[in-house]
C-alpha cells in the first residue's frame, strides 16, 4: 500500500466517524429531547394541582375544613363557604346522570345491535358526537333564551302538583334553576356515555352475542343478560367520565343556574355550582377571595380527580382482561 | 317412552304459547325505547343547531364580523372584529405552546418508549389530565402567570395550550400507530437513525391525521370560554397587545348573553354561530380525513 492510499483511507475514516459522531448526537438529542417533553407532559397534572393549591393557601389556611360545611358567601365580611356549591353541583351531575344515562345506553345500543342498517347508523353515529363538541357557552346561551322559556310551563306544573315533593317543592320557578342546568348538562354528557358503551359492545367477542341467540334467546334477552353484564365496566367507566364532565362544566352551570348563593334543596329553584361561582365572581375579587375562589377550584379538583382515575383505572382494568 | 316423549311435546306448547307474545311484546317495547333514546338526542341536537341557525344569521355580516362594539351598550350598532382579533390571537399562543410539545411528546410514547412504564404514567397523567375542567387551567394560568403580570392574552393562550396539551399528544400518538410498523423496519434496515425514521417516514406518513387531530383540538379549544374569563378577560376595544386584556369570541359571547340588552344578545347568537360553525366544519373534516387513512 502506497503512503497516499493509507492517507485517503484513513481520512475516510475520519469522514465516516465525524458524520456517524454528528448524527448520533443528532439522534440521541431528539430521543431525549421527546423523552423529557413527555416526562414534562406527565408532571403537568401535578403542577396545575400544585399551582392551584399554593394559590389557594391563604384561604386554606383562614377557613380550613369549615369552608366546606359553611353556607355563607360573604366578600364584605371576609367569609366564605361552599356548601351550596357543593350541593349545587353533586346534585346537577347526578340528576344529569339520571336523565343521560338510559338515554347514552339506549343510544349505544340501538346504534350496534344491528336495528337498523349501515347507513343509517353511521350518520346517526357522527351526529351524536357532533354534541359534543358543541361549544358549552352555546349551550349556555340556547339555556337562557330557548329551554328556559319553553319549559317553564312544565315546571310550574311540576311544581304545583307536587309542592310536597322537596326537591320539586318552594315558590313557582321562575326561570333558572338547577334542574335546567341538569338537563343541559344531560344533553352535553350523553353522547360521553353513548360513545364509549359503544364501543365496549363492538370490542366484545362475537361469539358471546351468538352463544346467546343460538340457546334460543331474544335479541333484548342477549342484550340484558349477556352484552350488558359483560360490558359493565366499559358501561361503569364511561358513567364516570361523564359525571366528571359535568362536575367540571362552566359556562352553562354560570348562565342557567341562578348563581344563588344559599341551598336550596328543591331543584326548580336557583342554585349555584363550584365552577359557576368561580366564572361568576372572580373578575371582581378581591385578594382573599380569589384565594378563597382558588380553594374552591381545588375542591372541584379534587372531585374531578377522584372520579377521572376511578374511570380510567377501570377502564384499563377492563383492557387487561380483555387482552 | 312414547308417553313421556309426547309429555314433553306438550310442555313445550304451553311454554311457547304462553311465553312467546310476552318475549315478542317486550321485545318490540325496548326497541321502541331505544330508538326513542336516539330520536330524543337528535331531537336536542336539531333544536339547538335550528335555534342558533335562526337567531345567529340575522346579525352574521361583514359589517359586525370586522366593527367592534364601540358604542354603549343598548345602541343598534356595534360588531366583534375585535373578538375575533383577540380569538385569533389566544389560540395562536396556545398552539404555538402545545403543537410542538405535544408532537414531540407524543412521538416518544408512540416511537421510542412503547410500552414502557415512564409511557404508561405519562398516558395515566394525560388522561386524568384530559377530564381535569377547563376552568382549571384557567385558574392555573391565572396562578402562574396573571398574578405576577395580570390580565393578558398571552395568559389566555397558556390556560388553553394546556387544555390542549392532552388533546394534542391523545390524537398524535393514536395517528402515529396507524403508521405501519413495516415501514419503521424498513427504514431503520437501510440504515436511517432513529431521528431520521421518525422526521422522513413516520410523522410525514402520518401527517393528515395529526394535522387533522390539531385542528380539532384548535377548534374545540376556540369554543371554551371557561379557561379565558381570567386569563384573557374582555376588552371592549381593538387590541393587538399580547400582554394585554383581550376580548374573545366564546367570552364575548357569555357576556353578551347575561346583559338585557336585545342588540347584544343578538351579537352573542352570531358570535355563537361562528363559534358552532367552526367546530361543525372541523369535525366533519376529521371524520372524512380519519375515515380515508383509516381505510
Amino acid at each position: 500500500m502506497t503512503s497516499a492510499a493509507r492517507d485517503f483511507e484513513s481520512s475516510q475514516d475520519i469522514n465516516i466517524e465525524k458524520k456517524m459522531d454528528s448524527s448520533r448526537i443528532l439522534d440521541v438529542g431528539f430521543v431525549r429531547l421527546t423523552l423529557v417533553l413527555s416526562i414534562f407532559a406527565g408532571i403537568l397534572l401535578i403542577l396545575v394541582i400544585l399551582q392551584t393549591t399554593e394559590a389557594a393557601l391563604p384561604a386554606i389556611q383562614q377557613f380550613g375544613l369549615e369552608f366546606l360545611v359553611t353556607s355563607r358567601w360573604n366578600p364584605v365580611e371576609n367569609i366564605f363557604g361552599v356548601l351550596p356549591q357543593i350541593y349545587g353541583t353533586l346534585m346537577t351531575s347526578l340528576v344529569a346522570l339520571v336523565f343521560a344515562v338510559p338515554l347514552g345506553i339506549g343510544t349505544a345500543i340501538f346504534l350496534t345491535e344491528d336495528f337498523a342498517p349501515k347507513w343509517i347508523t353511521v350518520p346517526i353515529g357522527f351526529a351524536i358526537e357532533l354534541i359534543v363538541a358543541i361549544p358549552s357557552v352555546v349551550l349556555g346561551l340556547w339555556g337562557i333564551f330557548v329551554l328556559i322559556p319553553a319549559v317553564r310551563p312544565i315546571f310550574r306544573a311540576i311544581n304545583e302538583s307536587m309542592k310536597w315533593f322537596p326537591l320539586f317543592g318552594g315558590p313557582a320557578p321562575r326561570g333558572p334553576s338547577l334542574l335546567i342546568v341538569s338537563l343541559v348538562l344531560s344533553i352535553m354528557i350523553c353522547p360521553i356515555i353513548a360513545s364509549i358503551t359503544r364501543s365496549t359492545f363492538e370490542s366484545l367477542p362475537r361469539n358471546l352475542r351468538d352463544g346467546a341467540l343460538a340457546l334460543g334467546a331474544t335479541r333484548w334477552e342477549t342484550i340484558l343478560t349477556v352484552m350488558i353484564p359483560a360490558g359493565l365496566s366499559g358501561i361503569v367507566s364511561s358513567i364516570m367520565l361523564a359525571m366528571g364532565r359535568a362536575l367540571g362544566e362552566t359556562m352553562v352551570a354560570a348562565m342557567i343556574s341562578g348563581n344563588a348563593n344559599r341551598i336550596n334543596i328543591s331543584l326548580m329553584q336557583p342554585g349555584s355550582t363550584i365552577t359557576g361561582l368561580i366564572a361568576s365572581q372572580f373578575g371582581e375579587a378581591g385578594r382573599l377571595q380569589v384565594s378563597a375562589l382558588m380553594y374552591a377550584g381545588v375542591v372541584l379538583m379534587i372531585l374531578t380527580l377522584v372520579v377521572n382515575v376511578l374511570a380510567e383505572i377501570v377502564i384499563r382494568r377492563f383492557q387487561n382482561l380483555e387482552q | 317412552m312414547s308417553d313421556s316423549a309426547r309429555f314433553i311435546g306438550e310442555e313445550e306448547k304451553i311454554d311457547i304459547s304462553s311465553i312467546a307474545p310476552i318475549r315478542n311484546y317486550s321485545s318490540r317495547f325496548l326497541t321502541f325505547l331505544s330508538i326513542l333514546c336516539v330520536v330524543v338526542l337528535l331531537a336536542s341536537l336539531s333544536w339547538v343547531l335550528w335555534d342558533v341557525a335562526k337567531e345567529g344569521v340575522n346579525k352574521l355580516n361583514w359589517y359586525n364580523l370586522t366593527q367592534i362594539r364601540y358604542p354603549a351598550p343598548g345602541l343598534e350598532d356595534g360588531g366583534f372584529g375585535h373578538a375575533i382579533v383577540g380569538s385569533l390571537m389566544v389560540l395562536s399562543t396556545a398552539a404555538v405552546i402545545s403543537f410542538p410539545f405535544g408532537i414531540l411528546a407524543a412521538v416518544y410514547l408512540s416511537e421510542f418508549g412503547r410500552g414502557t412504564r415512564l409511557a404508561y404514567l405519562v398516558k395515566f397523567s394525560c388522561n386524568v389530565l384530559t377530564g381535569v375542567p377547563a376552568i382549571l387551567c384557567g385558574l392555573f394560568a391565572y396562578a402562574v402567570v396573571v398574578r405576577g403580570s395580570g390580565f393578558s392574552a398571552f395568559s389566555g393562550g397558556i390556560a388553553t395550550g394546556v387544555l390542549m396539551l392532552p388533546i394534542v399528544i391523545r390524537s398524535t400518538e393514536e395517528a402515529l400507530l396507524l403508521v405501519s410498523p413495516d415501514m419503521r423496519l424498513a427504514s431503520v434496515g437501510l440504515g436511517s437513525t432513529r431521528f431520521q425514521t421518525t422526521m422522513r417516514i413516520v410523522l410525514p406518513t402520518a401527517a393528515p391525521a395529526i394535522v387533522t387531530g390539531l385542528i380539532v383540538a384548535l377548534a374545540r379549544a376556540a369554543g371554551e370560554a371557561a379557561p379565558l374569563l381570567f386569563t384573557s378577560f374582555n376588552n371592549n376595544f381593538w387590541s393587538t397587545d399580547l400582554f394585554g386584556p383581550v376580548a374573545t369570541l366564546p367570552v364575548m359571547t357569555y357576556f353578551f348573553a347575561i346583559i338585557p340588552f336585545r342588540p347584544q344578545q343578538q351579537l352573542a347568537w352570531a358570535g355563537a354561530l361562528v363559534l358552532l360553525a367552526m367546530v361543525l366544519v372541523a369535525s366533519t373534516i376529521s371524520r372524512f380525513v380519519v375515515h380515508k387513512t383509516k381505510k
